[in-house]
């Protein structure tokens, strides 16, 4: 048998009180793709990151290409031969391709000998690879699955043998993530090692070898992707059986509650984000706003909430609002019926050092006097907390101290008691693990069989497609156009998050 | 889960580093030649061994309970306001128009009158930098570090050129009418038959001070303002999202601070010199931040750091009066001081938080 590219022994790791790695042992074969799927907070990151040398292990050992190894820092593990993608990317933005592909490997005090060394090195890797990049274009200047496969070369022009990828497709399109996939199982063909981190089941069971699954810090299985199901993996990673379709029951749409009319946004830069946006919600609907990150969705969600400013005409209830000046922050917006739970939690929608019973009132402590009711506050709080099953129920603990999930529980909590006519909701499950999820789709299908209207937007097409009676899809800043899930397909809804326009779609390209 | 219990937090990290502080003094007064152990006996005898003592270092503790409630307030809206010094300068202009224009009949009457005339001019020199922060995006460390010097500049002409009286050759406004005397601590004392010292300077402004403390805790931590102000100073952006107007906050929030330090002039202005004079706040804006620091922000917390440099302040002033230990000396215990529990705050802050975790850790296996 030959040796594992990777082999960790018994790793262990606590942060405090926590552990957050418990005993873990692990093989990955060499020219493999090996996924380790698990929630979050399950401790897949901080195993990666001991493995690439951001954390030491408190015991246990690593051991690569059958040779024990220790990896105290990321220059060790680059040395080791192991190269990671991280979720965010970690290059310049005003440099070119080669500039950052050398940033870090530089080979001597002058730049030009690198630079052309790595041309060359370029050169080779796209023809072995098929992984071609222009290298003298700014990162700022190509696209996000473009700048992805600079990381990648970055790890390969460091002689990367063992590829670590961090959630990679959160911020492609379909399309673009299956060009990865394509790109990663020629690696893998030649020889490459590679280590899939994803919450995405659907990638797992498309492009591994083998999966292992973790939860809460133990790995509890390795197994041969061929002889699992999503369902058995769900089931793993939650430790019970989990339903991964949304039931729910047909829309009753009734009204207009929100209207909205060419509505056009220019950033600060001077760039127009939105492009004459013109959507409508009904009540007891939800329509969801499909897209790839970055095309306009947050900015639309922002104006309806009255945290940024834009121009066009929008009515809640039949009463027209405004876009921008006096009336149009955040609390005209709830005064008007309309609740918005924001994007990101942690920057927006919470103060991370605030208590649960203080964050449960933000947004709405203007209807407080000059002395806040504070026990009062504390004992409203403490009862929605209950009925949103907010783990661990304590109104006293400050927001930093909960699950990304039951964070996420706290400000539907907060927005959905309210009972708004309209709410808006921003990646409702981004970083969430599976049982808060399905708790979380449960409230909002509830909330659209309560009659009102709901306007979802998630980078998860899955998402989107499970909950909405309407997808409309944007792309750079306008609506591609509108479609039922009943009707369309991740295909079709993949390419209109591309920008490939309705009509000029050929009946090839659909199923290309 | 917390690290480590909230006592800990509070009481037991100042309190290592002051002692790591004075550590650190006794070694330097070491190397100077003098008796370490002698000169804290001298500084606690000096500052706390009699009424006279107490009487300077409590009038010291007034004047950073002012400036340090002032950086307070300013911080918690996430505003580094390093202009108490400047504020608390023009503050005292007010307090020196008001006790000057007016012959008042009483302090009683001249007292809330001048704590709205400190407070007003104090305000008005912080809503400048708050308001071109809010609005312009102007850094207030800057800004502020720059209005205390127009404020030096700006009493210097007044003192020279407008408020000093005829004939005098001193850059200081005349002294105040009788009517403007502030009772001190001895005068209010002596009716309950409690001698306390004649000589010291603490007045009634103490009071106004621990009253002001009180203020602060409900405004931060009880009032509707005030949870805006801690939400901005945590978030700008989750601010905007709940809809708090965040050019309204800071240019209140920098009223206030402003204000606070102003009224600091009624304790050294009205209270002691009783007159304007150049340079009458003697660094206690600066030291104010060292006291909001150590203080966490917390009234209580201010309360306890400013005695404690009051202490240091007076304790100073004798150690440099009987010894041989120069002046500048004290500056340096001081700064060893502020260095330790602000600066170095985590060089104490982590080891404790580790051995309070290993400590559980124990217990719980």
């Amino acid at each position: 048998m030959t040796a594992s590219a990777i082999e960790l022994k018994g790793i262990s790791k606590s942060f405090g009180s926590v552990q957050a790695n418990k005993d873990i042992s692990i093989r990955v074969a060499p020219a493999t793709i090996h996924g380790i799927v698990g929630e979050n907070g399950a401790g897949k990151s901080t195993l990666m990151s001991i493995l690439y040398g951001f954390y030491a292990a408190d015991s246990g050992e690593i051991w690569i290409n059958g040779k024990k190894t220790s990896i105290p820092d990321s220059q060790a593990a680059i040395s080791a031969g192991i190269g990671m993608v991280f979720q965010h990317f970690k290059l310049v933005e005003n440099f070119t391709v080669l500039e950052n592909i050398i940033l870090g490997a530089e080979d001597g005090g002058l730049l030009r000998p690198s630079l052309v060394k790595a041309r060359r090195v370029l050169g080779d890797l796209a023809q072995e690879y098929e992984l071609n990049v222009d290298p003298d274009a700014k990162i700022e200047e190509i696209g996000v699955g473009m700048q992805q496969r600079v990381e990648i070369l970055k790890a390969l022009y460091r002689k990367a043998d063992i590829l670590i990828l961090d959630e990679p497709t959160g911020v492609l399109t379909p399309a673009e993530a299956d060009q990865l996939f394509r790109i990663l199982a020629r690696l893998r063909d030649e020889g490459k090692t590679i280590i899939l981190i994803t919450h995405k089941l659907r990638e797992i069971m498309e492009i591994t070898d083998e999966v292992s699954v973790m939860r809460r810090g133990e790995m509890v299985a390795t197994v041969a992707t061929a002889s699992t199901s999503p369902e058995k993996l769900a089931e793993l990673m939650v430790g019970r059986k989990v339903l991964l379709r949304v039931e729910k029951a047909p829309a009753k749409p009734g009204d207009d509650v929100l209207r909205l009319k060419d509505l056009c946004v220019t950033d600060s830069l001077g760039v127009d984000r939105l492009r004459g946006v013109t959507l409508s919600v009904k009540s007891g609907e939800i329509l969801g706003i499909a897209g790839v990150a970055g095309n306009g969705q947050s900015e639309l969600l922002e104006v309806l909430g009255g945290v940024r400013h834009g121009t066009g005409s929008l009515s809640v209830n039949g009463a027209d609002l405004p876009l921008s000046g006096p009336g149009s922050d955040g609390r005209d917006r709830r005064l008007a019926g309309v609740a918005h739970v924001p994007e990101d939690r942690q920057r927006d929608g919470l103060i991370m050092d605030y208590t649960a019973w203080e964050n449960m009132i933000f947004g709405y402590h203007g209807d407080q006097g000059t002395i806040m009711k504070n026990a009062q506050i504390l004992a409203e709080s403490q009862s929605s907390m209950d009925r949103f099953d907010v783990r661990p129920p304590n109104a006293r603990l400050a927001a930093k101290n909960f699950s990304g999930g039951n964070q996420q529980k706290i400000v539907l909590a907060r927005e959905i008691e309210r009972n708004p006519d309209i709410l808006l909701i921003g990646q409702p499950t981004r970083g969430v693990d599976i049982g808060a999820i399905e708790f979380i789709h449960k409230q909002i299908i509830a909330l659209r069989d309560a009659g009102k209207a709901i306007l979802l937007v998630s980078v998860e097409l899955d998402e989107i497609m499970a909950l909405s009676d309407r997808i409309a899809v944007m792309f750079d800043g306008q609506i591609m156009g509108e479609r039922k899930p009943t009707e369309t397909d991740e295909t079709e809804l993949g390419l209109m998050m591309a920008g490939i326009a309705e009509g000029t779609r050929s009946p090839e390209a659909a199923h290309g | 889960m917390d690290k480590m219990p909230a006592w800990a937090d509070a009481i037991l990290v100042p309190l290592i580093s002051i002692l790591l502080a004075a550590i650190l003094s006794a070694l330097v007064i070491l190397a100077i030649g003098e008796d370490p152990v002698a000169a804290v006996k001298l500084m606690v005898t000096g500052a706390l061994g009699s009424s006279y003592g107490w009487g300077f270092t409590l009038y010291y503790a007034t004047n950073f309970l002012f400036t340090g409630l002032a950086f307070a307030i300013a911080s918690h809206a996430g505003l580094f306001n390093i202009g108490s010094e400047g504020q608390a300068m023009i503050g005292g202009l007010g307090v020196a128009i008001v006790c000057l224009m007016i012959p008042w009949p009483h302090w009683a009457l001249a007292l809330p009158a001048a704590i709205l005339g400190a407070a007003a001019f104090g305000a008005l020199w912080a809503l400048i930098p708050g308001w071109l922060q809010a609005k312009r995006g102007s850094h207030i460390v800057i800004t502020t570090i720059m209005f205390n010097f127009i404020a030096a500049a700006v009493l210097n002409y007044v003192l020279v050129n407008v408020l000093r009286p005829e004939g005098s050759m001193d850059p200081a406004s005349a002294k105040f009418p009788e009517g403007a005397h502030l009772p001190t601590l001895h005068e209010m004392l002596l009716p309950l038959g409690i001698n306390f010292s004649k000589a010291a300077p603490v007045n009634v402004s103490l009071l106004i001070a621990l009253l002001a403390c009180v203020l602060v805790w409900v405004l931060i931590w009880r009032t509707k303002l005030g949870y805006e102000i801690r939400a901005l100073g945590h978030s700008e952006s989750a601010s905007r999202y709940a809809g708090i107007p965040p050019v309204k906050i800071v240019v209140i929030a920098m009223l206030i601070s402003g204000g606070l330090a102003g009224c600091m002039a009624i304790n050294n202005v009205m209270g002691e010199a009783e007159r304007l004079v150049l340079n009458a706040t003697e660094g206690a804006g600066f030291i104010g931040i060292a006291v909001a620091l150590m203080g966490r922000n917390h009234p209580l917390g201010i309360l306890l750091a400013a005695i404690l440099f009051g202490f240091l302040y007076q304790g100073g002033a004798e150690l440099a009066l009987w010894t041989s230990i120069p002046r500048e000396l004290i500056l340096v215990i001081q700064a060893l001081v502020i260095l330790f529990t602000g600066a170095l705050d985590n060089m104490v802050r982590m080891p404790l938080e580790r051995l309070f975790l290993a400590l559980r850790k124990g217990r719980a296996s």
